[in-house]
């Protein structure tokens, strides 16, 4: 066995990777801050004005990143309680504990910014279009995990009875996709497309530095979480009581 | 350059509340999401030291 | 195959000496449906349009109100543990379980739903098609609903929990039972909803059952 290979397992255990997602926030949140710079200059310096929806179309810059991210930062989540539940691994529960909240968040304001898109362009605050109704169903399911784990007193229950919903969850996300998907060409035909006949490619280009920017600033939030998930659940440490910040 | 002015970049077409709105919400919650979990953070780091010094003193009284 | 029948015959002995439970939530479903036209008014085309969405939800929150039920007294009066630690495979157990909870909680609905669809102005085919959406949609609500029932035992907020976590898991088979009437009514047919409803019943009889037991080892530990 090489030794570079024993130095990644080394970071399994909180102890280890607690310094370690210390040292990477910074450029996180420095990469997220560039992305975001970027991004946005593109989507209000550079990509021009849309033929049918006018200005109001640059809610794309922000409603299809959160979207892209929430789902994204489910599957991740459900990974890792896999992982945790299948390994026995305490560190992947806690990095899944820590993404929900920001998963929930990005369902949020995909939520949040499709209502406010949906206003101007099709009159009302809430349609019930597919991907729409999809994210809500989606946002349950983050309240759901986090509910679930915050109402079991023993940690180790709680990240294994999470990591069941969660995976359940992500078995079900594409058939509940689907599924309101059918339901929603039934009911309301075509009258609802989103902007996606022509886009221009310095829209693309907008659209991918955002939701980098996004994807970058949710690592750097969960990375940050996780560490204090690591000091609350490990308080009987050594470790953790040596700490600088410990020791003031 | 696309805007002519600073008050048509506010004003986004007549989007403005739209556009702003969305964007306003999204800065608005990557601000406050950090400060809710270094809160949280700071608050377990006090419970923490707590601890640590009712441990030093318990052992100094023994 | 015997473990199976054995399980769900004293599941079904322990519920016939306590029938109010399941009453209940019959009762429950026929109150419900009984509501939407009160509220909305008795217009027959208006009722006829929102009888299958209406009925399927007040299925699923009957289902729903039952589901509790099926691990909390065992897991009360340390059943679960000797069902756990015996021989047989807890899998099997598990589905004994669920088929009593369904033969109990889900057939009741199956049966009454034609007479109250006939509240709700729906012909005879309609009513027909109805039916086999619900035989084949409740055992799904049973078998989906078996796994949050596992997880929350013993929780806080049990019952409100539970409801949280599985009613967004109900949702695929709310729209593709109601669906299915609506499709019937319309002249499109309702084959390819229930086909559909049909390929999620079976794909929940094989994997629900194995949660539900990866769950309630949790619950045990």
């Amino acid at each position: 066995m090489s030794n570079r290979l024993i130095n990644w397992f080394r970071f399994a255990s909180p102890h280890n990777f607690y310094p370690l997602a210390g040292r990477m926030i910074p450029v996180f949140w420095t990469l997220s801050a560039l992305f975001g710079i970027a991004g946005l200059w593109m989507g209000f310096f550079v990509a021009p004005t849309d033929a049918q929806q006018g200005e109001g179309y640059r809610i794309i810059f922000v409603h299809v990143p959160t979207s892209w991210l929430s789902m994204f930062i489910y599957m991740v989540m459900a990974t890792w309680s896999g992982i945790g539940l299948s390994l026995n691994a305490r560190l992947s529960s806690m990095m899944a504990q820590a993404l929900a909240p920001t998963g929930a968040l990005m369902a949020f304001l995909s939520l949040w910014t499709g209502a406010f898109w949906g206003k101007p362009m099709w009159g009302t605050w809430w349609v019930w279009d597919a991907r729409l109704t999809s994210e809500l169903i989606l946002f349950f399911l983050y309240l759901g995990f986090m509910a679930l784990q915050a109402s079991i007193d023993d940690p180790r229950r709680a990240d294994k009875a999470g990591a069941i919903v969660a995976l359940v969850g992500a078995v079900n996300v594409p058939i509940i996709y689907f599924s309101v998907k059918w339901w929603n060409t039934l009911h309301q035909g075509s009258s609802i497309n989103l902007a996606k006949s022509s886009m221009a490619v310095t829209m693309l280009w907008g659209m991918l530095l955002m939701a980098l920017c996004f994807w970058m600033y949710s690592i750097a939030m969960a990375l940050t979480r996780v560490r204090t998930i690591i000091l609350e659940r490990e308080t009987h440490t050594d470790w953790v009581k040596e700490l600088p910040e410990v020791k003031t | 350059m696309i805007w002519n002015s600073s008050a048509e970049f506010f004003a986004m077409g007549g989007y403005g509340l739209y556009v702003w709105g969305s964007f306003g919400v999204c800065a608005l919650a990557m601000i406050v999401e950090p400060f809710l979990v270094k809160k949280r953070h700071n608050q377990i780091l006090q419970t923490l030291r707590h601890q640590v010094l009712a441990e030093k003193l318990e052992k100094e009284t023994l | 195959m015997n473990a199976i029948l054995a399980v769900a015959r004293r599941d079904l002995l322990m519920v016939m000496r306590r029938k109010s439970e399941v009453l209940t939530a019959l009762f429950f479903f026929v109150i419900v449906t009984s509501l939407f036209p009160l509220g909305i008014g008795p217009e027959p085309t208006l009722l006829r349009k929102i009888a299958p969405g209406v009925l399927w939800v007040a299925a699923l929150l009957a289902t729903m109100l039952g589901l509790q039920r099926m691990f909390a007294a065992d897991h009360a009066d340390g059943t679960l543990e000797q069902m756990a630690i015996s021989p047989t495979p807890l899998v099997m157990l598990v589905v004994g379980k669920i088929g009593a909870h369904w033969l109990v909680s889900g057939l009741p609905l199956v049966l009454v739903a034609p007479v109250l669809g006939i509240q709700f102005d729906l012909d005879g085919s309609a009513l027909g098609v109805l039916v086999v959406a619900l035989l084949l949609g409740t055992p799904l609500l049973s078998l989906i609903g078996s796994i949050g029932a596992a997880l929350t035992l013993g929780v806080r907020g049990g019952g409100v929990l539970l409801s949280l976590l599985v009613l967004p898991l109900f949702i695929p088979a709310l729209i593709f039972g109601a669906g299915a009437v609506e499709a019937h009514i319309s002249g499109l047919g309702a084959g390819g909803h229930l086909s559909l409803l049909a390929a999620m019943l079976a794909l929940a009889v094989f994997f629900a059952p194995w949660a539900t037991t990866a769950a309630l080892r949790i619950a045990l530990e």
